[in-house]
């Protein structure tokens, strides 16, 4: 099952590694089985008409890597290169890697490129279509909502945000360092097509994405994720959002996973 | 310049089909030309600088050529990180046009002063930085670099004047020595080779041959005939209408050291923040010793300490 073989290489490698974003990573690990397990379409990582996916909370490239290595885009021996001297491959993703359309790191800039790519896709009358995920905690950023009135504005309906709204940042929880609520509103009022959905739910998920009209506007998928999904002692703990792990935990939390899939 | 910058665009554009408009909703009088002619090329995006480079960024990744048009502070500082981790990082042909150098926007005041673009610009490795002399050096500059495949900062000012000297010529990476001489050399950022040369011109029936040379280029940088220039002269004053550290002064110093030059440095330039001085170009750069008297008066002084 793809979410599980991404969760396993993303505590294998960050335990490898020793590095955190652990729990941000694993939240997404559903909605990138979604994509790239029948949305995203792409004859090759480098084939200029293929949907492009941007990853704007780019702390959680771990999990993108995974991806990217189970459909057989990034190799074994590379991945296992995840934050050695000298390795492509960091805590966050740089484009030079395969299958990784831009470089992201700082939050608030994802969605940005994602409108010129949006915008570009329509000036060459391709069909191709972007997907930008961001953090709930990113849509703090000022410059994001510059994107989010552009991409309304020019109806671009080839775009697709999909929020990862875990309710967590680096410090505390969305609701008490700056509340987005209610950010499925905001987003509407803002002029785009909102759906709100579980994103742990894979068939949801591909359905909701899949099934997104072309007519107007461009689209919002709201995915109601929790922090660290499928590590019991993880869920929803604002520490593993830099915590590397123990070997005891790394253990624990791989007996999970295997016993989920089981 | 700035309409001889957009002229250029136009015929660049008329050649090449990658090229795109994007403003941050200025540039009334200069972009309407653009706008009218490739309607479909051209997006006022609002006033919203970060997106616009953002924006540029998806553009040029599906194979465009976006130049992105606001005032020079608006284009370098609110975007600034847009801008490395956009097109510096993804090495992508975003042109970043930047218009008003220096003091150009007066009774504006300080925050349309563009007194720190340079150095903000010239401090990423990859970014080619242009400043053009006058409005033919902009011209030859738009067409010298269509091709460049990364990104380009244009700081485009808002004056007329032409340097006849300069003839027009733009080779990045190189200084334009318009004149030579023995005793100083006056190096000059973009426009202000009109302040060196006037300078020049009061110095020589003083007795003092004052070589001058002109930068409109930075990454690539013109060291070799900075470096050349400097080993010729006992002394050298540079000139721009910009902060005093990180830009055309700096550059300068870092040739000197670097080489070993036995040369002394003054450095023309704006030494403080505007604050509450506005007024008209002329007074802001009387007022900051950015004429061809005020060059004058530090050379001669320079020179007779040296001999004393």
């Amino acid at each position: 099952m793809l979410a599980t073989k991404i969760r396993k290489t993303i505590l294998t490698q960050s335990k490898r590694a020793n590095v955190g974003h652990i729990g941000s990573c694993l939240s997404i690990a559903d909605i990138l089985a979604a994509l790239y397990g029948g949305v995203l379409r792409f004859a090759s990582p480098d084939d200029e008409d293929r949907d492009r996916l941007i990853l704007s909370k780019g702390h959680a490239a771990l999990a993108l890597f995974g991806a990217l290595n189970a459909i057989g885009v990034i190799t074994d021996d590379l991945l296992e290169t995840f934050c050695s001297d000298g390795s492509p491959l960091g805590t966050h993703p740089e484009h030079v890697v395969p299958g990784i359309d831009f470089s992201t790191g700082s939050l608030g800039l994802g969605l940005s490129f994602g409108c010129g790519a949006a915008l570009a896709a329509r000036m060459q009358n391709s069909d191709r279509r972007v997907f930008v995920i961001v953090s709930d905690a990113e849509c703090n950023e000022g410059a994001l909502w510059e994107s989010v009135m552009f991409a309304a504005h020019h109806r671009l309906s080839n775009l697709t945000a999909i929020v990862d709204m875990n309710g967590q940042q680096a410090l505390g929880y969305t609701r008490d360092v700056l509340d987005l609520s209610p950010l499925e509103g905001r987003w509407r009022a803002f002029g785009w097509d909102v759906h709100c959905v579980d994103g742990h739910d894979r068939v949801a998920l591909e359905s909701t994405l899949s099934e997104l009209d072309d007519g107007d506007a461009p689209h919002v998928v709201i995915a109601k994720t929790t922090f660290g999904k499928g590590v019991s002692f993880m869920e929803s703990q604002i520490s593993w959002h830099y915590w590397p792990m123990t070997d005891d935990q790394f253990l624990t939390a791989i007996a999970e996973l295997e016993a989920q899939e089981a | 310049m700035r309409s001889a910058f957009i002229q250029s665009l136009v015929a660049l554009a008329e050649r090449d089909p990658r090229v795109v408009l994007l403003t941050g909703d200025l540039g009334f009088t200069v972009i309407e030309d653009f706008a009218e002619r490739f309607p479909n090329r051209f997006f006022n995006v609002g006033v919203a600088e970060q997106n616009m480079l953002g924006v540029a960024t998806g553009l040029a990744e599906a194979g465009y050529v976006p130049f992105v048009y606001s005032i020079a502070t608006f284009a370098t500082m609110r975007p600034y990180e847009f801008i490395r981790n956009g097109p510096l990082l993804h090495g992508l042909p975003v042109r970043v046009v930047g218009v008003g150098s220096g003091l150009d926007y007066g009774p504006n005041g300080i925050t349309h002063y563009a007194l720190e673009d340079v150095a903000l610009m010239r401090a990423q490795p990859e970014m080619m930085v242009v400043v053009p002399a006058d409005p033919d050096q902009a011209r030859a500059a738009v067409v010298a670099t269509a091709d460049v495949r990364g990104p380009i900062y244009f700081r485009v000012g808002k004056g007329a004047q032409s340097i006849p000297e300069l003839g027009g010529r733009f080779s990045p990476g190189r200084a334009d020595i318009l004149r030579e001489g023995r005793d100083i050399a006056l190096i000059a950022l973009g426009p202000a080779a009109r302040i060196a040369l006037d300078a020049a011109d009061l110095l020589a029936p003083l007795g003092v041959e004052a070589a001058v040379a002109v930068v409109s280029s930075f990454n690539p940088s013109p060291t070799e005939d900075i470096a050349g220039l400097l080993d010729r002269v006992p002394m050298a004053i540079t000139v721009e209408v910009h902060y005093v550290n990180g830009g055309l002064g700096s550059f300068v110093a870092e040739v000197i050291a670097e080489h070993g030059l036995d040369v002394r440095l003054l450095r023309s330039a704006v030494h403080e923040m505007p604050r509450a001085r506005s007024g008209s170009q002329q007074y802001l750069l009387e007022h900051y010793g950015l004429t061809s008297r005020a060059v004058v008066d530090s050379a001669l002084a320079s020179l007779a300490l040296d001999n004393s």
